[in-house]
């Protein structure tokens, strides 16, 4: 008889996902499903929206990144109308960002990924949380992890309007120069920034390199695909989060693809299916070949292994040394372990913070010019951006009054949902034997999202890092509860 | 703990911003955090839907909801938290009055979910698949899903609601004075907007230039126009101001208003003053008295009214959901989706 095993976190959590796994008639998996029960019709409900507003409507798609949508917008926007903003403008937009890069990425790292490392993949799980990091790093860095963030976020509010949904970023621009005693404050921001970026670094390298069970885990553990890697680089190829062409490197690491972000339709599509609500992109000129990883697949991966996988390195001195360290230790590029993910996303720690020192302290930022006003008539966009979280992009097409007429959005979760899916489907069979569910299925199924760090999942950054999971093992023909294991 | 009044939150539609916005809250005011106790936050804390389902009626004090409704488990969700609560907040703009999501009121749900899936540019979908509620795969699986809601809903168009905490999102201090209000008992009449209902421009920094009489001779959009300094509407830019309640803005800055802090104008997300029947209506009055007109330029008057491109986006943005013109109910609880043309919007 077959059983049917659902992992939901709570009630089917919007944006959240389930993992649905089918056992056959022995108790082994047949296959298990990860399933999004979300949809919220922006794209269509875009049209007949002016395009300015589109930095106001998009970052509701996200309220926990949504500096990613607003300025994806304003750029796309700033393509829609032709018009490229001020040097002034565009170094606070990248400002801006940076901060904005620097503070998720951190958070991620000590509240969400970092446990099971910091703590360690075997601890207890009562102390694989935030309070089990700060017991490992100690109350004082707790402390100066809420300073820091505080410190940024203020600095946001101050510049964007808002630090959820901000508002600053126009077609042509930003609404608001920067005054001495803001850029003063940056400034010292920014130098507290590097440290506690270098501080980062060496948490990681103490607690996860310093100790060979850690390493073994990313280089042997099973979280690991074949995939191709994209991410924006500057004109050095270089790790690059605001602007920039888009670089496909393929399973081996060699460069398939590097085309401008308007030319994005010959090289992504998006595939349906009819159980999920997430549409999975794929390369076009290889085509959608289903769910296989491997030399030739036409899946490819985002966020921040992915960048630096594209890459041919970092922007900055101190995140390029940590740079050649990573591919040092895993072998050379590109490291397809997905746990190496952690690892990536504290060096764009350190690139943001080195941006965001070298944009502090740049006199452009205290120039008063800040908008060109749009004079072209408005037709059609692409904007690119690097959110923490992977490439995401806008596409509007407007009428001549500048009225949406054609709107496509790729959030960057969608783009490692195919991997994601078949990660977990790996995790299930490796953990589900003759009908016994093991009791790390919970922690495996979360160690094979959380390198991602998966927008369905990425509010819980906030509090103890791990995701409400409940497995309810069902007999499918008739409904009938076998077992139920939850997280306590 | 046995004394401290037990707390839910939950989140339907939503960005997670709210979310956010309590956990910075968080970071800032734990003795407030620790005078109750937290029953049910699915984004934080492992409780479910059972934990809920078998407290007794009226068990939480006060359930703060956030997000549009816009599925059945959000309908269910909401209806049982609604039982087990003494007071329900709807908190933020899309529990307020429908949000941004609730845009999509203006189309029909189907024709919603066909464009996502089949008429966006880089969708590959030669067979027209659409995401099923339930699917039986091939191997004989069978997966589900949810089932969207015919419109997305504010709070109040689903369940009773006691008091209501506006913003996208919600500012800090209006949470902590709302948490204070609720845990001293000292609350206002019921249906209360938890912020004050003076329009924004009362706290306006912009507010002395605007002048004694509105003589406005052009609509502008913002993001085309030079801006002076001076008050948004004066200069014939769109500013929500006049139509939408103040609060949004820190005591630390003056309660001056956030957005119009950084040059931008007021989008409404606080919704109207109390008393205002419909925010858009209440602007397009607004509007209308500010221009400067005779009787006998009414084909002047027209020309500047068809300047307003978009009307829904300027007037509903964060309000479809509530606004009189899309989202009534009508039986059922469901929603009836009003056809719009492409352009020209409401």
């Amino acid at each position: 008889m077959a059983k049917k095993v659902v992992i939901d976190p709570i009630t089917r959590l919007e944006g959240h996902g389930k993992v649905e796994i089918f056992l056959d008639d022995t108790g082994n998996v047949e296959h298990a499903y990860f399933v999004i029960p979300e949809f919220r019709g922006f794209e269509r409900f875009s049209i007949g929206r002016k395009v300015e507003d589109m930095p106001w409507i998009t970052p509701r798609l996200c309220g926990v990144c949504p500096t990613a949508h607003h300025m994806c917008s304003a750029k796309t926007c700033d393509a829609v109308y032709k018009v490229t903003p001020p040097v002034p403008a565009i170094k606070i937009r990248r400002l801006f960002y940076n901060m904005f890069t620097f503070e998720d990425h951190l958070i991620h790292f000590y509240y969400l990924g970092g446990p099971d490392f910091v703590v360690g993949p075997t601890a207890p799980k009562a102390e694989r949380n935030i309070l089990g990091v700060i017991g490992k790093v100690g109350l004082e860095v707790a402390g100066q992890l809420i300073a820091m963030r505080k410190e940024v976020r203020q600095l946001m509010e101050d510049m964007g309007g808002r630090v959820i949904h901000p508002v600053f970023a126009i077609p042509g621009g930003i609404t608001k120069a920067l005054d001495k005693d803001i850029v003063e404050r940056l400034k010292t921001m920014a130098g507290h920034a590097v440290s506690f970026a270098e501080f980062t670094i060496k948490v990681f390298h103490d607690i996860v390199l310093g100790n060979k069970d850690y390493v073994d885990i990313i280089l042997n553990g099973p979280y690991y695909s074949v995939s191709n890697h994209m991410g924006l680089v500057d004109e050095n190829n270089k790790v690059e989060f605001y602007d920039g062409p888009v670089r496909v490197v393929d399973t081996k690491g060699k460069e398939l693809y590097k085309f401008q972000p308007a030319d994005y339709l010959d090289y992504i599509g998006e595939h349906v299916e009819p159980w999920t609500w997430m549409k999975f992109p794929f390369l076009k000129k290889i085509g959608w070949k289903g769910f296989v990883d491997g030399e030739g697949t036409s899946l490819y991966r985002v966020a921040p292994l992915a960048r630096l996988n594209a890459s041919d390195g970092m922007r900055t001195p101190k995140a390029q040394e940590e740079y050649e360290k990573m591919y040092e230790v895993l072998g050379g590029k590109p490291v397809q372990h997905s746990l190496a993910f952690h690892w990536a996303r504290v060096i764009e720690v350190m690139q943001a913070a080195e941006e965001i020192q070298a944009l502090a302290n740049d006199p452009d930022i205290l120039d008063p010019n800040v908008r060109t006003i749009p004079t072209e008539t408005p037709s059609e966009g692409v904007g690119f951006i690097e959110a923490p979280r992977g490439t995401l992009i806008h596409h509007y097409k407007t009428d001549s009054n500048g009225i949406v007429e054609d709107a496509n959005l790729i959030v960057a979760t969608a783009h490692n949902e195919a991997i994601i899916a078949m990660e977990i489907n790996k995790a299930a069979k490796a953990l589900i034997k003759d009908g016994k569910v093991d009791d790390g299925l919970l922690n495996m199924v979360e160690m094979a999202f959380r390198p991602y760090d998966p927008c369905h999942a990425c509010a819980t950054h906030s509090l103890p890092g791990e995701m409400p999971l409940r497995i309810t093992i069902k007999r499918t023909s008739t409904g009938e509860v076998l077992d139920v294991i939850q997280r306590d | 703990m046995a004394d401290k009044p037990w707390v839910a939150f939950y989140w339907c539609g939503s960005c997670g911003g709210c979310e956010e916005a309590v956990v910075d809250l968080a970071e800032k005011i734990l003795d407030v955090v620790n005078a109750v106790n937290i029953g049910f936050w699915p984004v934080a804390l492992d409780f479910k839907k059972s934990d809920v389902e078998e407290k007794p009626d009226g068990f939480f004090a006060v359930s703060f909801i956030n997000g549009t409704v816009e599925s059945d488990e959000h309908r269910e969700m909401v209806e049982l938290l609604r039982r087990k609560s003494g007071l329900v907040v709807a908190f933020g703009s899309c529990s307020h009055m429908g949000g941004i999501p609730s845009l999509r009121n203006l189309y029909d749900v189907r024709d919603c979910v066909n464009y996502a899936y089949t008429k966006t540019v880089s969708t590959v979908n030669p067979e027209g698949t659409i995401p099923q509620p339930r699917f039986k795969h091939p191997a004989g699986h069978e997966t589900t899903t949810m089932n969207l809601e015919e419109t997305g809903k504010a709070l109040d168009q689903v369940i009773d609601v006691d008091y209501y905490l506006p913003g996208c999102s919600v500012p800090a201090h209006l949470i902590l004075d709302a948490v204070m209000a609720i845990l001293s008992g000292n609350l206002p009449p019921k249906g209360s907007v938890l912020s004050p209902s003076k329009a924004l421009c009362s706290v306006c920094p912009r507010q002395e230039t605007k002048p004694e009489k509105m003589q406005v001779k052009d609509i502008k959009r913002h993001h085309l126009s030079e801006d002076d300094g001076t008050c948004f509407n004066a200069q014939g830019m769109i500013c929500m101001g006049p139509a939408t309640r103040s609060g949004c803005g820190s005591p630390e800055k003056d309660n001056a208003p956030r957005c119009i802090l950084v040059n931008m104008p007021c989008h409404g997300c606080f919704g109207p003053p109390d008393g205002t029947l419909d925010q858009g209506l209440a602007m397009l009055s607004a509007i209308a008295s500010d221009l400067d007109y005779t009787p006998d330029e009414e084909a002047d008057i027209d020309r500047i009214i068809e300047k307003i491109a978009d009307p829904a986006g300027y007037f509903y943005l964060f309000g479809t959901a509530k606004s009189l013109i899309h989202g009534r109910p009508a039986g059922e609880g469901k929603t009836k989706p009003v056809e719009v043309p492409k352009e020209g919007g409401a």
